[in-house]
């Protein structure tokens, strides 16, 4: 995938005008999401993620800057030529939108109603689509007569009808149960990979980004706080709302305390995921050592995070412990006793 | 008693005649300004204040007027429309003209419900307001129109009996000049007894269809 720019935002401002005076829902807002991304906003609530969603193809028209998609600056666009481009973003939502009195199939079908897409091909489509997602066998079904999990099935199907080249995610799987997101979350991955379809995806869920994402913005009080790879924000968070999203229980901020002498805190920043390391230091060394405190995650095959032991007595095992772990790159460093 | 039955087959066919007439005419008028009233709104489709605060200031102003005395005050209109301010045909008049702002506000709070994300959606995919209205708000508010269809129509039977007073047809003027005046209280029981049959069915059938157009239900 070249590094193309799909959607180029620069500048962008949305102030709304409310009773009580004008708020300023973002501001200042630069973001470049390439081809064949899967890019990842995640903020708070309130921090401004859905308006910048629709900011993308123009739902919501940004009272200042910029949004080029593909090339084409949207706010230039005359009335009809928006909703011809906007056939080119798909879209699907947290409460899937879908439309209740018609059936799968005719949802899928709604968007080429709406390009006047000849009624065959149409109905050919749709149900090539419906079967891309996994649901061949419920053409004729009433969203009501479907679980969420495929009732987000039908909106994906519905948001690649019309052969989009990029899919907006609004906070697509906050209604569903763990087991169903991720299978949607696989399912767009799925189209990213082979379709080339770019996904943008809007989330208050670090757990989302973490598993489909390459790249993230961090959003917060309607500014972009910080952006980059998924691996450099998670091991690296800048700034305190990075922080605040990667350790949501707070254990970023207030490193481990020991109570204990001869606590090491061990970091991990993307080695290889598939050593036991410390069963290795264990082995090598001959003495066992107490973990106090761990949390790692395993992004792509590396791991990420910090793991706090508790060194033996024995000063030489100590030492030797701490040249193994040094060996294999990894920080240590020993963790102050507490009082 | 053949000649009591064929008046009371005359109401009754007089009855359904402005009933029926009159409904259908005040959606003609009432669908269009209720769909106007929901895409003329703030946050409407395309929002366009003017034509809103007008509509809706001439629905309130209608709907405030009590049947029988609009009756009275559009006879020159009704003369004018159909030629005479007597009979059934002339009732149809004032039952659109006191229908019609009704059958407006039924439609309106019918269309207020579907969902404004499924809206939104429909949006994203570049659908244009006529679309929208077309393709979306009126087949998902389907149910709630033909629910309020039901209201529209019992209602506007209600209304018609009331038109004997000022000169129409039907089963209220026979209670009406054979209860009141004549003090026949028994085809005043009659009629009231097939007023309420023929609201029965008409409130039966409605319900019937729309649960039946209803696909939000398993």
């Amino acid at each position: 995938m070249g590094q193309e720019t799909m959607i180029r935002i620069r500048d962008l401002g949305k102030t709304f005008h409310t009773k009580d005076g004008d708020v300023a829902a973002l501001h200042g807002i630069s973001l470049d999401i390439q081809k064949g991304d899967i890019f990842g906003i995640i903020g708070m609530s309130g921090a401004g993620k859905s308006t910048l969603v629709r900011c993308m193809n123009l739902l919501e028209r940004p009272t200042e800057g910029e949004v080029v998609f593909d090339g084409v600056d949207l706010s230039a666009l005359t009335d009809r030529q928006l909703r011809e481009t906007r056939r080119s973003i798909g879209m699907i939502f947290q409460q899937f939108n879908l439309l209740m009195q018609r059936t799968a199939e005719e949802n899928v079908r709604f968007p080429l109603e709406i390009a006047k897409t000849d009624r065959k091909q149409a109905a050919a489509r749709a149900k090539e689509l419906l079967e891309l997602v996994g649901l061949g066998d419920r053409l004729g079904a009433y969203p009501a007569q479907l679980s969420g999990g495929q009732k987000q099935r039908v909106a994906i199907a519905r948001a690649l009808a019309s052969n989009p080249k990029v899919i907006l995610c609004d906070e697509a799987t906050s209604a569903l149960d763990p087991i169903t997101t991720n299978s949607i979350l696989a399912l767009l991955k799925e189209i990213n990979r082979t379709l080339g379809v770019t996904i943008v995806i809007i989330t208050h869920e670090m757990d989302v980004i973490e598993k489909i994402c390459n790249r993230v913005a961090i959003l917060d009080g309607g500014a972009v706080v910080e952006t980059g790879r998924v691996e450099d924000i998670f091991f690296q968070p800048q700034t305190e709302a990075a922080r605040r999203l990667v350790y949501p229980e707070g254990r970023g901020e207030t490193p481990f305390s020991a109570s204990a002498q001869r606590c090491y805190r061990i970091v991990f920043d993307g080695n290889s995921s598939f050593e036991p390391v410390i069963a290795g230091m264990v082995l090598d060394c001959k003495a066992p050592v107490n973990i106090l405190f761990a949390d790692t995650r395993d992004i792509d095959g590396k791991a990420f995070g910090q793991i706090v032991v508790q060194m033996p007595e024995d000063g030489e095992a100590c030492a030797r412990m701490l040249r193994y772990l040094r060996a294999r790159e990894l920080t240590v460093e020993e963790v102050p006793q507490d009082g | 008693m053949v000649d009591l039955i064929w008046m009371l087959l005359e109401g009754i066919w007089e009855t359904l005649y402005m009933t029926v007439a009159s409904t259908f005419f005040a959606y003609v008028l009432g669908l269009p300004a209720g769909v106007a009233l929901v895409v003329c709104a703030k946050n409407g489709v395309r929002p366009c204040a003017p034509v809103f605060r007008v509509l809706d200031v001439v629905v309130n102003l209608t709907r405030s007027v009590p049947f029988l005395i609009l009756a009275v005050a559009i006879i020159p209109f009704t003369r004018l429309v159909v030629g005479t301010s007597i009979g059934s045909p002339a009732m149809v008049v004032p039952l659109t003209v006191a229908a019609a702002p009704f059958v407006a506000r039924l439609v309106e709070s019918s269309l207020l419900e579907v969902d404004a994300g499924v809206v939104e959606a429909a949006q994203s995919m570049g659908a244009g307001h006529f679309q929208i209205v077309w393709k979306v708000l009126l087949p998902e508010a389907l149910p709630s129109l033909l629910n309020g269809a039901t209201i529209a129509v019992t209602t506007i039977l209600s209304y018609s009996a009331m038109a004997g007073f000022v000169g129409g047809g039907g089963l209220g003027a026979l209670a009406y000049n054979y209860g009141y005046y004549r003090y026949e209280t028994d085809i005043m029981i009659i009629t009231v007894i097939l007023l309420i049959v023929i609201v029965q069915a008409l409130q039966g059938c409605g319900n019937r269809v729309t649960a039946r157009s209803d696909r939000r239900r398993r």
